[in-house]
């Protein structure tokens, strides 16, 4: 038995040299190696290209655009994330798993079909098309419909994450609260959002890297307009199909790889620093 | 303050229902809910907080038709039985919340919201410990803050839900005779849940034993234990009793 146990416990050395690297060969290879190239070719034609790139009109129109998006469409998903969230977790009433269901809708449809539901909704041929017109409101091929689908797209990330986290807690501290004397909104802000306030943070940083970096949803409903209605990724993309500025593709990129990093390491401090209000949130999801 | 409950009823309840329940406490008292689990005791401790909404009957505190009244506007203190200490707060800030959440009018000022806090951290042993945070307290410390942030909004009545329930014997047995002084300094009406039969014959003035959402019998414990009304009552009180020794 004793054997049997330790050598459970010990793989031979050779396996376990071997699992380790078939671990880092794939993670070099499929993580590591993109994100080298992508700022290598950012790189390869000197600082000073790379800086004329980012500082090019059209580019500061998309970081622009990108960003003002991403303010209005987080806020939005952020709000209703936790009022979701709260619904699901601390109320019983008929129809709950099929919220919950509607919650992830947007993480199984194709982001695609989601940028077309808003053209057939809004577009010129869609059903308030001719009302929209008739009102003089661009919503398709303008800044409210890249608003619209990204907020789609991004809708379930904040209620994701708080949903165990608040069905963990219970309701305990909030009924105490109360008999206590605190009102439904004091309750909320000073038992409820201390309490979940890691994980919301945990979800927002992870609704907003999708809202910048979304790019399938966003390219039907925009319209391509250089300058205008095109965001970073949608502007990489068109600077990439255009053979004289293929290293400016890849210094906008290097822009969104960098939004990327700066998430995975804010994501891990939070690990590192509150694993375990985090916990509870890991060991349901 | 007098605690009056009239045909108290519910149908449907998560954990037990409850059939048509009187009772009447007088002030000062400290009653025990005796009962299996299931019995509903602890819904009719919830009812009276407001915590558990009723289907018929009322509540009475006082003069009052508590019924009526929010669980805010009950001003009861309730001790959960796992504390539900608020986790991110100090002990003082958990113990001084009901007055800090007041409305302004009625608010008193800081210092003096302070001075309060602390009195009552004395007032249940633990002065010194104000700035630790409820995870760096043992069972029995936890339990005592969770009374002691009952205690500070002056309540109508105490309700403790199995108030011993997470502790191990020995605290237990120590927190007992406790709260039973803590009840004589203060007078506050009490009322504790608990299914265990010498606890409650031990600590209260009066035992109410229910079973199956009904009230057995309401009667002092040498009364319950010498002249039990149903077969129920002498069956719990023995075989508890058999179980304890």
């Amino acid at each position: 038995m004793v054997r049997r146990y330790r050598s459970a416990m010990s793989d031979p050395a050779p396996a376990r040299w071997l699992l380790i690297a078939v671990t880092l060969g794939f993670l070099g290879v499929f993580l590591l190696l993109p994100l080298i190239t992508v700022f290598v070719q950012a790189l390869w034609q000197g600082i000073g290209t790379y800086w004329n790139a980012l500082a090019e009109e059209d580019t500061r129109a998309a970081i622009r655009l990108t960003l003002l998006t991403a303010a209005i469409a987080v806020p939005l998903n952020t709000l209703f994330g936790v009022a979701a969230a709260w619904t699901v977790a601390k109320f019983e009433f008929p129809g709950k798993n099929l919220l919950t269901t509607l919650i992830d809708l947007p993480f199984s449809v194709s982001p695609v079909i989601a940028g077309m539901v808003f053209v057939l909704l809004f577009g010129a041929q869609g059903w308030f098309g001719p009302w929209l017109s008739a009102h003089d409101i661009k919503i398709v091929f303008a800044l409210p419909g890249i608003v619209l689908a990204t907020t789609f797209v991004t809708f379930p990330f904040v209620a994701r994450e708080l949903i165990p986290l608040m069905q963990a807690q219970g309701t305990e501290e909030e009924q105490a609260a109360m008999t206590l004397g605190a009102g439904g909104l004091r309750t909320f802000w000073h038992v409820t959002m201390p309490n979940i306030r890691w994980g919301l943070f945990y979800g927002v940083l992870l609704c907003n890297a999708r809202a910048m970096g979304e790019f399938g949803a966003v390219s039907v409903v925009s319209g391509h307009i250089r300058g205008f209605t095109n965001t970073l990724p949608l502007h990489v993309e068109a600077l990439y199909s255009d053979p004289g500025e293929y290293s400016a593709a890849f210094a906008v990129s290097s822009l969104l790889a960098l939004l990327g990093f700066v998430t995975l390491m804010l994501k891990n401090f939070l690990e590192w620093r509150h694993g375990d209000e985090l916990a509870a949130l890991r060991g349901k999801a | 303050m007098d605690i009056s409950v009239r045909q108290l009823g519910k149908k449907y309840a998560a954990v037990a229902a409850l059939h048509g329940i009187d009772l009447d406490i007088a002030s000062g008292e400290l009653i025990a809910l005796l009962g299996p689990s299931g019995s509903g005791k602890t819904t009719l401790l919830r009812a009276i907080a407001g915590l558990e909404p009723i289907d018929s009957g009322r509540i009475l505190f006082g003069a009052i038709d508590a019924t009526r009244l929010s669980v805010q506007e009950r001003q009861v203190g309730f001790v959960f039985q796992h504390y539900a200490l608020f986790k991110h707060m100090s002990v003082l800030d958990n113990v001084t919340f009901g007055l800090r959440m007041r409305r302004r009018s009625t608010r008193p000022p800081r210092a003096e919201i302070r001075r309060r806090g602390l009195e009552l951290l004395k007032l249940v042993q633990l002065d010194g410990i104000a700035d630790r945070y409820p995870n760096q307290l043992s069972g029995g410390q936890r339990q005592r803050v969770a009374l002691a942030r009952a205690l500070a909004i002056e309540p109508s009545v105490l309700l403790l839900d199995e108030p011993f329930g997470a502790l191990d014997a020995k605290v237990r047995k120590e927190l007992r005779v406790w709260l039973r002084q803590l009840h004589d300094e203060t007078g506050y009406t009490t009322i504790f849940v608990t299914h265990d039969q010498e606890e409650a014959l031990d600590l209260a003035d009066r035992v109410v034993v229910m079973n199956a959402g009904a009230i057995e019998q309401v009667d002092t414990p040498a009364m319950i234990a010498r002249q039990p009304k149903t077969p129920f009552v002498a069956e719990f009180i023995e075989r508890k009793a058999a179980a304890t020794t």
